[in-house]
């Protein structure tokens, strides 16, 4: 049974119908790679299924019981985590400080009621999420913001990765990346899925979907179009399908 | 799994900077050196007059006040918020102080206790109105307190008919105002010097202080994680309505008086004494300590233009020109930092479907 599944969401940005009833499914200890052309709707998907959007319309079953994500706590609270195209990550704190935003570990006793943070315990949690993913990270304690556009990649998956404990959403990890760190990231991916996460995908780049996913599901202008399996799909039937000229057989 | 363990050790083993490098980076550590210069010149200059404890001791007391300001300044600016509005209520928050002590007497300990807790909770009070308008109301930090600076000063004289009151207790004026922790020590610099380390403390070492400056460099991702934004920028302007009212109260003491005609430059002085140690104007950068640094070189350019001989306006000038120069180099190394992120290599794509994959990186 998926993890999550969304029915007919609906959600439009004035004029612009961003989703148009769609559907999305996301299985346990599975990548699935989300693909689409440019506004397709894919971000507004992931973003309203971590509760940073509100859907007009449609459900939203979390194990197959409906659940409302009026907030991104509330998908947090449900092992939900996500990386969003912008990484949100905070450039002026370490790489320590971001992995731990907004969930520092706080001293014992006195001190942590007052607000002391237990800096050494973060530093070693950090140490582990980032070799347990391979991560390319040097340094614990610079800045992000002066990091190369992998690393700070690297640390927004860790960070999210390591809070996960039911899905994780990746909106174009890999936009921008060098060959090297494509493959550091999609190395993660794979790790994480076989953590038993469920794993959204999202990217333009068909080689590396068909690499590294184990489904893919197809969006076109706010729709969920077609739903294949990876080891049964090829790279034409993947852009005809985005694109449409394949409309006649999904359908 | 052995590369995972290399790359760990390699994490944990990542050589501490050199406290000087370190040092070299913050530009308060720069500013220590200009201060330093300064006071060998005047001393040069003077030697009879500046290089003494007396004149030491009037800069430094000269500085505490404007330092207490300056712990709820540097959070502020590090929100990438500002506050203009502390030096009117230093004011308002020593003439309610004034008026609470006249009111109970003008002597003894009770009247002075409860005029310094009146001052520090009418500064928390123009503090939350502040941080209640820039955080839920979205209205501008500069246009808000821009308003509560004409609001704030304008009730003080509404309160007064803009007469200065002089009813303070003399304990108050004689421990506080002037008296000296021992030798030649100010109780005014020992309570300013307690509010900074505090500060300090709140700010580099707690929580709090961490999500002043995860606001200040990134209010959409502090969202995303769950902080509460609205109510960090809140409790920052509360904290800086608090630091204003403690000065009101410490500004009584020294004073003999409330100065109501007399802060109008407070702010812009304590602003450029932020900026100048090195705090960013565009948040999530800044340091008590470079706040501290930062104010000591007007003061002390003050005291030091006034005993060689020059104009002391000329100080408003000069001071003008350090903090023209600190945003200059605050910009230049935001550029420099932040270079890296800029390097992207782009794939060849048509209609957003990669073609062929990511060129070899530059
Ligand atoms: N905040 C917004 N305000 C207005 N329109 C928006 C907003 N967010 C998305 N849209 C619109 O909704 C549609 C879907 O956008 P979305 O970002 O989900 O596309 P996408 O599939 O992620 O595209 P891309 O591959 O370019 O990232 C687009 O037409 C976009 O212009
Ligand atoms: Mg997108």
């Amino acid at each position: 049974m998926a993890i999550l599944e969304a029915r007919g969401i609906v959600r439009t940005y004035g004029q612009v119908v961003a989703l148009d009833e769609a559907d999305f499914t996301v299985e346990a200890g599975e990548v699935t790679a989300l693909i689409g052309d440019n506004g397709a709707g894919k971000s507004t998907m992931i973003k309203i299924l971590s509760g940073t959007e509100q859907p007009e319309g449609g459900t939203i079953l979390f194990k197959g019981k409906e659940v409302k994500l009026s907030k991104p706590a509330d998908a947090r609270n449900l092992g939900i985590e996500t990386v969003f195209q912008d990484l949100a990550l905070c450039p002026h704190l370490d790489a320590v400080n971001n992995l731990y935003l907004g969930r520092e570990v706080k001293r014992k006793g006195l001190l942590g009621a007052l607000g002391f943070m237990n800096r050494k315990e973060m530093k070693e949690g950090s140490v582990g999420a980032f070799s347990e993913l391979g991560a390319t990270v040097r340094t614990l304690t610079e800045p992000v913001g002066s990091m190369s556009g992998g690393q700070k990649q690297s640390i927004a998956v860790a960070r999210s990765a390591s809070w996960a404990n039911e899905i994780i959403f990746l909106d174009e990890p890999t936009a921008a990346l060098g060959v090297v760190q494509t493959k550091n990231v999609l190395e993660m991916v794979k790790r994480v899925r076989d953590r038993g996460i469920g794993v959204v995908f999202i990217s333009h780049s068909m080689p590396e979907v068909l690499q590294v996913s184990d489904r893919v599901q197809v969006m076109r202008r706010g729709r969920r179009v077609a739903v294949y399996k990876t080891s049964e799909t090829s790279l034409e039937e993947l852009v005809g399908t985005m694109t449409g000229a394949l409309d006649e057989e999904v359908a | 799994m052995s590369a995972q363990t290399a790359l760990a050790h390699e994490l944990l083993d990542t050589p501490r900077m050199s406290v000087w490098r370190r040092l070299s980076r913050v530009q308060a550590a720069q500013i220590v050196i200009v201060l330093v210069v300064l006071c060998v010149i005047f001393s040069i200059m003077a030697p009879d007059a500046f290089p003494t404890v007396f004149n030491l001791r009037s800069i430094i007391l000269n500085t505490s006040i404007f330092a207490v300001l300056g712990v709820g300044a540097t959070l502020v600016i590090i929100t990438a918020g500002i506050d203009l509005s502390i030096g009117s209520v230093l004011v308002f928050s020593s003439v309610i102080g004034a008026q609470v002590m006249g009111a109970m007497g003008a002597q003894g300990w009770g009247a002075a206790l409860a005029g310094t807790i009146a001052s520090i909770a009418a500064g928390a009070v123009w503090g939350l109105i502040n941080g209640l308008l820039v955080a839920k109301a979205k209205v501008p930090a500069f246009i808000v307190t821009l308003g509560t600076l004409g609001a704030a000063l304008g009730l003080a004289q509404v309160i007064t008919g803009g007469i200065d009151l002089y009813e303070i207790p003399t304990v108050l004026v004689d421990t506080v105002g002037f008296g000296n922790v021992f030798a030649e020590v100010p109780t005014l610099t020992v309570i300013a010097a307690a509010i900074c380390v505090l500060g300090g403390i709140l700010l580099h070492k707690t929580r709090f202080g961490l999500y002043t400056y995860a606001v200040g460099s990134n209010p959409e991702a502090c969202r995303r994680v769950g902080i509460n934004v609205d109510r960090q920028l809140i409790g920052v302007y509360v904290i800086s309505g608090t630091t204003a009212g403690i000065a009101g109260i410490l500004s009584v003491a020294y004073f003999q008086q409330t100065t109501i005609g007399g802060n109008s430059m407070t702010a812009l002085t304590v602003i450029a004494g932020v900026v100048i140690g090195g705090t960013s104007l565009f948040g999530g950068i800044g340091t008590i300590f470079g706040t501290v640094i930062g104010l000591l070189i007007p003061v002390m350019l003050q005291a030091g233009f006034i005993i060689i001989g020059v104009q002391a306006y000329w100080q408003g000038v000069v001071v003008g020109m350090f903090l023209i120069g600190a945003v200059y180099l605050d910009g230049v190394r935001r550029a420099r930092a932040f270079k890296g992120s800029g390097k992207k290599s782009k794939p060849l794509q048509v209609g957003g479907l990669t073609l062929r994959g990511k060129e070899k990186e530059g």
